[in-house]
C-alpha cells in the first residue's frame, strides 16, 4: 500500500526536473527531451489518480497523451533536422534571428 | 510493504535518471538516462495495476520515441553542449526554481492531502477493459487522434525531406 501523495510527489519532482532542463539546457534536442520528461511526470499522476478513484478513463487519457507525444516527437525532430540544415547548429543561443 | 520497497527503488531510479539528464553534457547520455526514467516509470505503472499502460510505455516511449531521438542525435552528429553566458543565468535561476518548486509541491501534497493509500493492483487495466473504453466511450477522440497522427506523419515528411528541384537558399 503506497500512499497516493508519494506518487504525486514523484510526478511533481519529475515535472520540475523537466522544467529545469527546459530552462538550463542549450542543446535543442535535450530541451525536447525535457518536454518528454514533463509529459511522463504528468502521465504518472494520471495513472495514480486512476488507481485511487477506480476510474479507468485516466489510463485511456495516458494513451492519448502518448499518441500526442509520439506525433509531437516526429514533427519536432523533423523541425530540428530542418533547423540544423539551415543554421548548422543545435545551440539555441545561436538560433536568434528573431532576437532584437 | 513489498510494494513500498519496489516503489521506493524505482522512484529513486527515476529521479536519479531525471537529474542525470540535467547534468550530462552530451545529448546521447541524456537520451539514455531518459530511457532509464521511462523504464522505471513503467514499473511504477505495473505497481498501480496499469498493465496496458506499462506495456505501451515500454513499447512506444522507451522504444519508438527514444529510438527516434537517438536516431536524430546520430544523424546530426550532435556533439557536446556548449555553455554560454545566457545559460549561466538560467542555471542560477533554474536550479533553485526546480528545488523550490518540487519542494513546495511535495510539502503541499504530503501535508495537506489525505494520504489515501493506493492499493497496488486493485484496479487492473488489462488491454480488454482499456479497449472497451477506447472503442466505446472514447471513440470520437480516438478517431481524431488518428487524423492527428496522419497529419503528423505528413508534416514530418514535408519538413524533413530535402527539396528536390531547387537547392535550399543559404542566407547567411
Amino acid at each position: 500500500m503506497v500512499p497516493l501523495s508519494y506518487y504525486l510527489v514523484l510526478s511533481g519532482i519529475l515535472f520540475a526536473c523537466g522544467v529545469a532542463g527546459f530552462l538550463i539546457k542549450r542543446n535543442i534536442i535535450t530541451i525536447f527531451m525535457s518536454i518528454e520528461l514533463m509529459l511522463n511526470g504528468v502521465n504518472l499522476s494520471f495513472v495514480a489518480f486512476a488507481a485511487n478513484w477506480k476510474a479507468l478513463s485516466g489510463q485511456v487519457f495516458v494513451f492519448f497523451v502518448m499518441v500526442v507525444a509520439a506525433a509531437e516527437a516526429a514533427v519536432g525532430l523533423a523541425i530540428i533536422i530542418s533547423v540544423y540544415r539551415n543554421r548548422e547548429t543545435l545551440n539555441v543561443d545561436r538560433i536568434n534571428l528573431l532576437k532584437l | 510493504m513489498l510494494h513500498l520497497i519496489l516503489f521506493s527503488i524505482f522512484a529513486v531510479l527515476a529521479v536519479a535518471g531525471a537529474i542525470n539528464l540535467l547534468i550530462q553534457r552530451h545529448p546521447i547520455n541524456s537520451a539514455l538516462s531518459l530511457i532509464v526514467v521511462m523504464a522505471s516509470l513503467a514499473v511504477e505503472y505495473l505497481l498501480l495495476g496499469a498493465e496496458f499502460v506499462a506495456a505501451v510505455q515500454v513499447i512506444i516511449y522507451a522504444g519508438a520515441i527514444m529510438v527516434l531521438f537517438v536516431f536524430v542525435i546520430m544523424l546530426l552528429n550532435a556533439g557536446e553542449e556548449e555553455r554560454s553566458e545566457g545559460s549561466r543565468v538560467a542555471t542560477m535561476i533554474g536550479i533553485p526554481a526546480m528545488l523550490v518548486g518540487s519542494g513546495l509541491i511535495s510539502w503541499i501534497l504530503l501535508a495537506h492531502s489525505n494520504t489515501q493509500a493506493v492499493p497496488a493492483g486493485a484496479l487492473p487495466g488489462p488491454p480488454r477493459t482499456i479497449a472497451w473504453l477506447l472503442f466505446h466511450d472514447f471513440l470520437l477522440p480516438f478517431e481524431v487522434t488518428s487524423v492527428l497522427v496522419l497529419i503528423a506523419i505528413m508534416g514530418a515528411v514535408v519538413l524533413a525531406a530535402r527539396p528536390v528541384s531547387s537547392p535550399p537558399a543559404r542566407e547567411d
